[in-house]
């Protein structure tokens, strides 16, 4: 069926002269030929030499080894699924592919129904699709400023913190400890408890070490001396026992010496918190005597945790998903503008008839929408996925040095054989094949439909 | 058209839902476009705050220090000579390899929309079929052929190598477009005696003027965004920004006030590229689908 339809084309084009006979036709038909071999030369050549050629040889030099010399058959395709840095880029590979172009083709398909809605749409899509518009290399390093580790930095992990701190307590005072003559002593878990049971009506003292003076919290005031001989409060101060450049006494409030404001105290009786307490910005605290007295004093785990770091989105577990982001963040505005193409395409009076049939926005979304737009969506899909399979500036550009071998991807992997040091072309080109090879059904669906074009 | 319309019929309970519904959408979109903007936004202020602050602390806080931004890394990066000529570089790669697509294309497209030659319809489907060719497969096998003409690490390469990776999509956009244009009018032009090179520039080219920009813009860009192509073929004594920003990523961390005005530079022109021809470039993506 295929070769009659090219049988009708080619027969066409030769009935479309303007009818002349003989010789004269025959000398017309040569000068044509010559005239269109001159309007296709350049792009014939360029073809030939530069995409055409290099298939040629990059499916020949797969089958030798390292240096060229000699025949290895398959080994270097087996090489893929058994050397180990291979395998991971084989199988990140296949991460990205189901993962990039499924969220990327979603989120198009929710802006381009949403933005439906909205008067300002078009501004929407402008700034979704923006991102289509600049390099890898750019979007790679917007995202390395996005995905810097120190939450001070990276707008990412200032986000994370900023959301794990409101539902985590912060700690105040990474690191704080007291000293052996202080009368503090490790609870086992991160806390410290006091040695001696406190008593309602004298003072109690809480000192710490180890706090660098520019961790202190901002409200931090010199401390007051213990002072707190009212029967009716076990009071005390707890502060900072260092003092800068030297002089200070431990154990004893010395002048230059600040509270350690915002520490929590707890009065522990078997076990049990009985009362709690904040210290103020000079240190001192009062807890009511007749639950505190004769209670120990515990300064609990969390005045003490590590701060927070959020997390490290470029280290070896993270990295792929974090790129992934990165590549949604750009290609979504592709998705979405093709799908809107879609949707305009779609009759508004099938979506009313259903509202009117009582149908809901979800419902005609879902049973509607949807089945009509299959043909764009997957258009979409397979587009990303060509797209995908051969990533390399994102992964390159955004995985630190460190992370590579754990982003790698089959297009970073055939760089680095190919132009590393230890290139191996072999192996170089086995990928290169293989990229090609995973594309050929859209080669052939592309022929398909050209010639289906054709024929009509 | 409006999906959010209500109708009078409804009950007042379905219109507040409507309502509802119509708000939450609102919001989400607003939400969703600010989540889009920032990683822009954020490298642009980064790229305008002095070098301290960017080791201190986060582009956010310029909002409580407005007057602290400042374009000194911009000029300290236009007076570094490496990054000028990159950015020249990138134009020399730019315009010869768009301009040699839009010129061999076209002249193929014609050929394959309107000459007779025998195996037309097939030569065509040859081009579709390099449609969707990844260039990896070409990089090892190009190096050794430009090595052995002396092609390689050249400009010149470069535009060659890109200019035959747009050629398929060039011709099939153009060819498909070409034959669009009515049989009547090349006939006329052909009975009026004009030859095959007048009936292109004359006639085939003025008609193919839409087609020809969305491609044009959608080369153009590629070519200026790339940097594989640039880091294999380019001379590494004057790539283009692409690859002269990437090898100041490998030491990211003290370098951000370089990057992020250089990544920034980088992206002026394609972004007043894509919103002067914000409708081209979108036709040019949608009929590029299948690349």
């Amino acid at each position: 069926m295929s070769s009659t339809t090219a049988q009708r084309a080619r027969s066409t084009a030769g009935t479309d002269g303007t009818g002349k006979n003989g010789a004269g036709k025959r000398r017309e038909g040569r000068r044509s030929r010559i005239v269109a071999a001159g309007f296709l030369l350049p792009a014939l050549l360029l073809l030939g030499a530069l995409v055409v050629y290099p298939i040629g040889y990059s499916v020949q030099r797969s089958l030798f080894d390292r240096s060229g010399s000699s025949f290895v058959g398959l080994d270097n395709y087996l090489a893929l699924f058994t050397d180990d840095s291979l395998r991971t880029a084989v199988r990140n590979n296949l991460v990205w592919l189901v993962a990039a172009p499924a969220v990327a083709t979603a989120l198009g398909l929710v802006f381009a129904v949403l933005t439906e809605r909205v008067r300002w749409g078009t501004a929407f899509k402008l700034v979704v699709f923006m991102p289509m518009a600049i390099s890898m290399l750019a979007a790679g390093i917007i995202f390395r400023l996005v995905y810097e580790q120190d939450p001070d930095r990276g707008v990412a992990n200032a986000v994370w913190v900023g959301v794990h701190d409101t539902f985590a307590e912060s700690s105040v005072f990474p690191k704080a400890r007291p000293l052996p003559v202080h009368p503090l002593e490790a609870a086992g878990d991160g806390a410290f408890v006091t040695k001696e049971p406190v008593r309602a009506g004298q003072p109690v003292r809480l000192p710490l070490v180890g706090v660098a003076p520019a961790q202190m919290p901002e409200g931090a005031r010199p401390a007051a001396p213990p002072a707190g001989t009212d029967p009716g409060t076990v009071a005390g101060t707890a502060w900072l026992d260092f003092t800068r450049g030297g002089g200070g006494r431990p154990n004893e409030v010395d002048p230059a010496e600040r509270g350690l404001a915002g520490l929590r105290i707890e009065a522990v009786r078997d076990g049990k918190v009985v009362a709690t307490a904040t210290a103020a910005a000079d240190g001192t605290f009062a807890l009511p005597a007749d639950r505190a007295d004769g209670a120990l004093l515990r300064l609990p785990a969390s005045n003490f945790r590590e701060q927070y770091d959020g997390v490290e989105w470029l280290g070896p577990s993270l990295v792929t998903p974090a790129i992934i982001g990165a590549y949604v963040w750009m290609w979504a505005g592709f998705a979405m503008v093709l799908i809107g193409a879609g949707l305009a395409a779609v009759p508004r009076e099938l979506l009313e008839a259903a509202r009117v049939d009582g149908a809901n926005e979800w419902q005609v979304f879902r049973r509607i929408t949807v089945p009509l737009l299959a043909p764009v969506l997957a258009v979409v899909l397979v587009t990303l996925m060509i797209n995908v399979l051969k990533i390399f500036d994102l992964v390159f550009v955004i995985a630190p040095g460190s992370a590579q071998d754990d982003a790698n991807v089959l297009a970073l992997q055939l760089y680095r054989s190919s132009f590393g040091t230890d290139a191996d072309l072999g192996v170089g080109s086995a990928i290169a094949v293989l990229l090609l090879l995973l594309v050929l059904p859209v080669m052939v669906l592309n022929i398909r439909r050209m010639r289906r074009e054709a024929r009509r | 058209m409006n999906g959010t319309q209500v109708r009078p019929s409804r009950s007042p309970a379905a219109r507040l839902a409507s309502a509802a519904a119509s708000g939450a959408v609102r919001v989400l979109l607003v939400l969703a476009g600010l989540f889009w903007l920032m990683p822009t936004v954020g490298l642009l202020l980064s790229s305008l705050r002095p070098s301290s602050d960017i080791a201190a602390s986060g582009w956010w806080e310029v909002f409580t220090a407005p007057a602290r931004l400042t374009t000194e890394n911009y000029a300290h990066l236009l007076a570094n000579d490496t990054i000028t000529g990159s950015l020249l570089n990138t134009v020399l790669i730019t315009v010869p390899a768009t301009l040699l697509v839009l010129v061999i294309g076209s002249l193929a497209g014609y050929a394959f929309a309107w000459l007779e030659f025998p195996g037309r319809d097939w030569w065509f489907l040859g081009v579709v079929a390099l449609l969707v060719v990844p260039v990896q497969v070409a990089l090892v096998p190009v190096a050794k052929l430009f090595g052995v003409v002396g092609l390689f690490e050249t400009t010149a390469g470069v535009v060659l190598f890109h200019t035959a990776f747009g050629l398929p999509f060039a011709i099939f956009l153009l060819r498909n477009f070409f034959a669009e244009i009515p049989r009547e009018l090349l006939e006329a032009a052909r009975l009026d005696g004009a030859g095959e090179i007048r009936l292109f520039t004359r006639v085939v080219l003025p008609l193919g003027g839409p087609a020809i920009a969305s491609l044009g813009i959608f080369q153009f860009l590629w070519v200026w965004n790339d940097m594989l192509i640039a880091l294999v073929f380019a001379d590494s004594q004057s790539p283009p920004i692409t690859v002269a920003l990437q090898q100041q990523v490998r030491q990211f961390g003290n370098n951000v006030d370089v990057l992020a005005p250089g990544a920034f530079l980088s992206m002026v022109v394609p972004l007043v590229v894509f919103f002067a021809f914000q409708r081209q470039f979108a036709s040019g993506v949608m009929a590029g689908a299948v690349k």
